[in-house]
């Protein structure tokens, strides 16, 4: 193999996993504070570039108007299925919620069904990310340097919220101990509302990154990333934000030198990355840069 | 009191008589297609051509067609599920299962099975109608349609390096780059690339890499026209500047739509063009296609359009909706007149027919040329 189609493969497999690692960010965090596998974070994701395309094409919105209104309401529609499907479960046992985050998953896909159609809708994106940077032969989408500049500005922005303000404070003591943090006057549903709102958020700015690159939408275009980003929070060691985005990069660069190394094998780079996911649970449960929590009696 | 229960008696009895002398005015045509999931778009198309058909046409041997549709949801596994469920609980006479092989490769097992004749419109796998006594076709089939674009790609374009990108989850994608490949090599070109991917995959840019790196001056991606068009847009960004060719599955507006200028000049194998010489029974069917639906007609439609009319007309030379006389009936068609083109079975119960490329020019398919079997 040629030097410069190495070269071009790793600019793919970046390209690749930091949008991996952006949807990633999001699913963590939500885990980390509320120990809850948000399911239905691969199909918030799918919304977002949705509003976005409903928003250009039936309103004539601009487009930063156009992404900034598809962000809240992905945020919106994450706090209301919060609202609605988690919230009244916040005393079960984790499996109920676990099911209730299936069901509003698969609700979501069926409702993108009905209302979008299954037909594909095209994006149409502006100029910026229609183009190529090329560096010699190597040729690289703009959206990586978009993906990565807006990880980078969201990935500040929640270690500041996180760990610099009271609401940041607050999903700290909720991971740690609900109750204990209910009885300290802690508003818990409003500090889960908020975070559900951030996690949706997150996942509206890589759905619609995600679709910038890859300009076509379906209702089940959340589905594989959705999982892709699990699995890449869970190598990473799930709750952990730095452990998201490293997981994320890996994911998306093993899954395209996988196709690039055997391309015999190019059929099967999905069970390849599952196979990754079992190894890594068997051998290290906690991730790569998780922490071994003991559960607490 | 007594009066008003007498009457309601009466009315009950009346409505349940004409039910009956109604279902026995009537035969039902079971549909299976994908209305839901990956291929829902051809499952769509599909049910134009039933309709526009059966609205034409309403009445077999004196009784009324009544079409019953089955989502399979693109799914192998639905549509067998489907089509035991048309002909155990809905008790129809013939099955239909025109979009996707994969869908009517399974759907023909239970059709054959149950000794129900099967007619799929554009299901090009081979192992659709193989060994099925019952199950029949009205398209031609995928080591034909691979053979002609094999030709086209090295006789007419003058290519003698090409690449290969197979969507192993399809049993149809699969077939027809098998018998492309194999025609290709037999005629002295050379596969440099022979990449794989899976139905819904979004990112193609290892195997599109791997493609470029190889030399390739032409890349035949028989798949579902939404991928496809996903790997046309890659590939020009990846800086692959030679030819796009593909099945009939690419045949589809929505795959300009999608793939924008990264569709231009992509040629596709397809069952009929509306801008190809024409014939009566085409030129008819444009015209109620536009009346009714007001789009452009598209090859799915067609040939859907076709098989139901090829049904009744088999169902009135067998004279009854015995299974075993319909099947007969099929499988002695002879120069059927179809929309899409005369229809002849033949003995492995496949049509034979012509196939037309058509190439993509200023966002629109354009007839580039036929070729006859």
């Amino acid at each position: 193999m040629s030097l410069h189609l190495v070269l071009q493969n790793l600019a793919n497999g970046l390209s690749l996993g930091s949008l991996y690692a952006l949807i990633a960010i999001g699913y963590t965090m939500v885990y980390g504070i509320l120990r809850l596998i948000n399911f239905a974070h691969g199909e918030i994701f799918m919304l977002a570039p949705y509003f976005l395309f409903y928003g250009v094409l039936i309103f004539h919105l601009p487009w930063w108007t156009s992404i900034i209104a598809a962000i809240a309401l992905t945020a919106v529609t994450g706090m209301l299925s919060e609202r609605i499907a988690y919230r009244p479960l916040r005393d079960a046992p984790r499996i109920s919620v676990l099911i209730s985050a299936i069901g509003v998953s698969f609700f979501l896909q069926n409702l993108a069904i009905v209302i979008f159609t299954g037909i594909p809708k095209s994006v149409h994106r502006p100029a910026f990310f229609k183009r190529l940077f090329q560096f010699g032969e190597i040729r690289i989408q703009s959206t990586l340097f978009a993906s990565v500049i807006v990880s980078t500005i969201f990935l500040t922005l929640l270690i500041y919220i996180v760990y610099k303000t009271k609401t940041g404070l607050a999903m700290r003591s909720i991971s740690t101990d609900i109750e204990t943090s209910r009885l300290m006057a802690v508003d818990v549903d409003k500090t889960i509302s908020i975070t559900f709102a951030i996690g949706s958020a997150l996942a509206a700015v890589g759905g619609i990154l995600w679709g910038l690159r890859f300009p076509q939408l379906f209702p089940l275009m959340g589905m594989m990333p959705g999982l892709k980003a699990f699995i890449a929070a869970v190598v990473g060691g799930i709750g952990n934000i730095p452990g998201a985005m490293l997981g994320g990069l890996l994911l998306g660069m093993s899954e395209i030198l996988f196709v690039a190394f055997l391309p015999a094998l190019s059929g099967y780079r999905d069970a390849f990355i599952f196979a990754i996911l079992i190894l890594i649970l068997l051998l290290k449960p906690d991730g790569i840069l998780g922490k071994n929590v003991q559960e607490k009696v | 009191m007594r009066k008003s229960l007498f009457v309601l008696t009466l009315a009950i009895l009346i409505i349940a008589i004409s039910s009956v002398s109604l279902a026995a005015d009537v035969v039902k045509f079971g549909i299976s297609e994908p209305m839901t999931g990956a291929m829902a778009v051809g499952g769509v198309l599909c049910m134009q051509g039933y309709e526009l058909a059966q609205e034409q046409n309403p009445t077999v041997l004196g009784k009324t067609v009544e079409l019953v549709l089955v989502d399979n949801k693109s799914d192998k596994v639905e549509s067998a599920s489907a089509v035991s469920r048309l002909i155990e609980k809905e008790g129809v006479v013939a099955v239909f299962v025109g979009y996707g092989s994969s869908c009517a490769i399974p759907g023909g097992e239970v059709a054959n099975k149950a000794g129900i004749p099967m007619l799929s419109a554009s299901a090009t796998n081979p192992l659709v109608t193989q060994g099925k006594e019952y199950v029949f076709r009205a398209c031609f089939i995928d080591p034909f349609q691979g053979e002609v674009m094999a030709r086209y790609t090295f006789e007419n374009l003058g290519i003698k390096k090409a690449a290969l990108l197979v969507d192993i989850a399809q049993d149809y994608s699969v077939g027809l780059a098998n018998f492309y490949k194999n025609t290709f090599e037999k005629l002295g070109g050379e596969i440099v690339s022979d990449m794989k991917y899976n139905t819904g995959d979004q990112d193609f840019s290892a195997q599109l890499s791997q493609i470029i790196a190889s030399g390739a001056e032409a890349l035949f991606f028989p798949g579902y026209f939404g991928d496809v068009a996903l790997i046309a847009i890659q590939g020009r960004e990846l800086g692959y500047t030679g030819k796009y060719l593909g099945g009939d599955t690419l045949h589809n507006p929505v795959l300009i739509e999608l793939a924008g200028e990264a569709a231009e000049g992509l040629i596709a194998s397809t069952f009929f063009a509306e801008d190809a010489p024409v014939i009566p029974e085409s030129e008819k069917f444009v015209k109620l296609f536009k009346e009714k639906y007001n789009e452009t007609p598209n090859a799915v439609s067609i040939l859907t359009y076709d098989s139901y009319n090829l049904m009744l007309d088999a169902i009135e030379r067998a004279g009854s909706f015995d299974p075993v006389a319909i099947k007969d009936a099929l499988a002695a068609t002879k120069d059927f007149p179809g929309a899409g083109g005369s229809i002849t079975i033949n003995e492995n119960h496949d049509a034979v027919k012509p196939a037309i490329l058509v190439k993509v020019v200023n966002g629109n398919f354009a007839y580039e040329t036929t070729v006859n079997p």
